[in-house]
């Protein structure tokens, strides 16, 4: 594995013998990185357990007895609300939307790195400009796209742009790995009569597994995550994603606000992705500073 | 000869690897800004039966004496020096304190990039639950420690609306700047530091000495990201707020998708689009400009 090493430095020494205050200070900045980071989504998940008597008693209930607990709101969403059908549309269009960004984005990604073709400063120019626009900026264009075909509750409609947002990462992140593989590997290919896409496909593709995993990792939590075009290309209930179905959980008037479900809600569609920062935290990280990017 | 004809065959090899890929990215970034801008200058919309007719600038001078285009532009601005200014601050503690060894320091930094990985509109339905006036738990701990005296109503205030949105993206967005002011800190060597402290300099004349102008490649990327993005926000306070409560939280973004969505005002949306692109690339262009001047000066 070729990717950026993690560099872990040596502990601050100057700080302890002379400042004790430092190692405290240290440590009231990591209890409030925890519970700043952690406290909004644990209230969310407590929310989602508890019983709609708890969840509306004032005082606010922290500490739910047994009976103010319950399962139910999970099982009204999957009962009543057909959130099944909305994690699939999620989990479809995220993963062939990464599939298809790599598949552009690796090619493009090594000929930046290694063919010096004429106009590749541009290119790159151009592709690091672009993960500048925000979405708002596209989504008028896309509309007319999207209704000029046909693909309005298709799921192209969502696959294509995803694609496109994640190509400028894919190709950064790629093309930073490229850089660092070694040259000889290539060049003996070529001696051994390979051609371009023959030595991609047989001697590159393989070591690049570990940053295909990376990018892909980043490229499937940005499409999971989308929401405009999501709310704006598919109308129809069942082709909706997740993001977009929970934000439009409501009840039946303005007074009578779903609290349980929409927290449940939150923590069904977030899952994947907390799965995902837990195994994969260093590949994130390496990603995201390596293609450096978005947030 | 033969090694002309090599070059040229890895040429078109590698045009024809960028080629799909580029194909796309024009469809999806550079079509929709053009078209936007083409479709600027017609009126298309409920009063034209949404077919396009030629109006010239009549969008633009409508526009200019918009005033709920100017109000979501301060709005946009508000939200956007803010967020920036305490995502910078709080992302530089995070990114510090990350940076130093210490028991469960892996586990810390996987908590600590979770928000920014989490999906924004569902975040923003967790927000708006915790700002909840009746039943939601900031008001129930600010009325604990007897901060307030009766519950603030949260999201119906216009000027605690705008607090409460810009606090949830700075929870949402925070993270991502600590992750590469992080990878800015771990590139500086640690002898500099050891160097800088047996010459007698305290810890805050290190930070200011040797931390901040190391890794001002980093605050500045970062702060380009995060401002484009900042500037172009849209789900946070479409689920949030919708802009409310009387348009005190509307950005820029939320007039846009009202207008092309709402009114189905086609042409006007457009041209609402092209005027936000020329801003954004204004202000990009410009600290551009200023930094490789900045550069250039220093060297």
């Amino acid at each position: 594995m070729t990717t950026v090493p993690q560099t872990t430095s040596p502990p601050a020494q100057t700080g302890d013998r002379s400042f004790p205050w430092m190692r405290v200070l240290l440590w009231l900045a990591i209890a409030f990185t925890v519970i700043f980071s952690l406290a909004p989504v644990l209230w969310q998940v407590l929310t989602s357990f508890k019983t709609n008597a708890a969840i509306t008693q004032t005082p606010v209930v922290y500490l739910p007895g047994l009976d103010q607990l319950t399962f139910s709101h999970y099982l009204d969403l999957f009962r009543l609300n057909q959130f099944h059908i909305y994690m699939f549309n999620s989990a479809l269009v995220a993963i062939v939307s990464t599939v298809l960004c790599l598949a552009l984005g690796s090619p493009a990604a090594y000929a930046l790195a290694r063919l010096r073709i004429p106009g590749e400063q541009i290119l790159l120019a151009i592709v690091l400009v672009v993960t500048l626009f925000p979405y708002i900026l596209l989504f008028l264009g896309l509309l007319e796209v999207v209704r000029a075909f046909g693909l309005a509750n298709n799921y192209l409609a969502l696959i294509i742009p995803y694609t496109a947002i994640n190509l400028p990462l894919t190709i950064l992140v790629m093309r930073s790995f490229f850089q660092q593989l070694p040259r000889d590997l290539e060049d003996s290919a070529r001696v051994d009569g390979y051609n371009t896409v023959q030595m991609l496909w047989r001697i590159v593709l393989p070591m690049t597994l570990p940053a295909l995993v990376t990018t892909g990792i980043l490229a499937f939590i940005f499409a999971w995550n989308e929401y405009l075009f999501a709310l704006t290309f598919m109308s129809r209930e069942g082709m909706k994603t997740i993001p977009v179905a929970a934000a439009q959980l409501g009840g039946t008037t303005l007074f009578d606000v779903p609290y349980g479900p929409l927290a449940a809600a939150t923590v069904v569609g977030t899952l994947p992705l907390v799965l995902l920062v837990l195994f994969f935290q260093r590949r994130i990280v390496q990603g995201l500073t390596s293609g450096s990017v978005k947030g | 000869m033969t090694r002309d004809y090599i070059r040229e065959r890895q040429q078109r090899t590698g045009w024809l690897l960028v080629a799909p890929a580029l194909v796309l990215l024009l469809l999806v970034y550079a079509f929709p800004i053009l078209r936007a801008f083409w479709l600027s200058f017609f009126t298309e919309n409920l009063s034209t039966n949404l077919e396009p007719v030629f109006s010239g600038l009549d969008n633009y001078a409508q526009l200019v004496q918009d005033g709920r285009f100017w109000q979501s532009m301060r709005n946009t601005a508000v939200f956007t020096v803010l967020t920036l200014i305490f995502e910078l601050g709080l992302g530089l503690i995070i990114a510090l304190s990350l940076d130093q060894a210490f028991r469960g320091r892996g586990l810390v930094r996987t908590v600590a990039i979770l928000p920014w990985a989490l999906p924004t509109a569902l975040i923003a339905l967790a927000w708006r639950w915790i700002f909840n006036t009746e039943f939601g738990v900031w008001n129930d701990i600010l009325l604990r420690l007897q901060l307030i005296a009766s519950p603030v109503n949260w999201l119906g205030d216009p000027f605690w609306a705008m607090v409460a949105v810009i606090a949830a993206d700075v929870w949402k967005t925070t993270s991502f700047v600590a992750i590469l002011l992080l990878a800015g800190l771990q590139s500086i060597s640690q002898d500099l530091y050891e160097a800088h402290a047996l010459d007698g300099a305290s810890p805050w004349q290190s930070f200011r000495q040797i931390t901040l102008p190391l890794i001002a490649p980093q605050i500045v990327i970062a702060m380009l990201f995060r401002f484009a993005q900042s500037f172009g926000i849209f789900d946070l306070i479409q689920v949030m707020t919708g802009g409310g409560p009387g348009g005190a939280t509307e950005m820029v973004s939320i007039y846009i998708y009202a207008a092309v969505m709402r009114y189905l005002d086609f042409g006007y949306g457009a041209a609402l689009v092209t005027v936000t692109f020329l801003v954004l690339v204004a202000i990009v262009g410009l600290t551009w400009l200023y930094l490789a001047r900045l550069r250039a000066k220093t060297e």
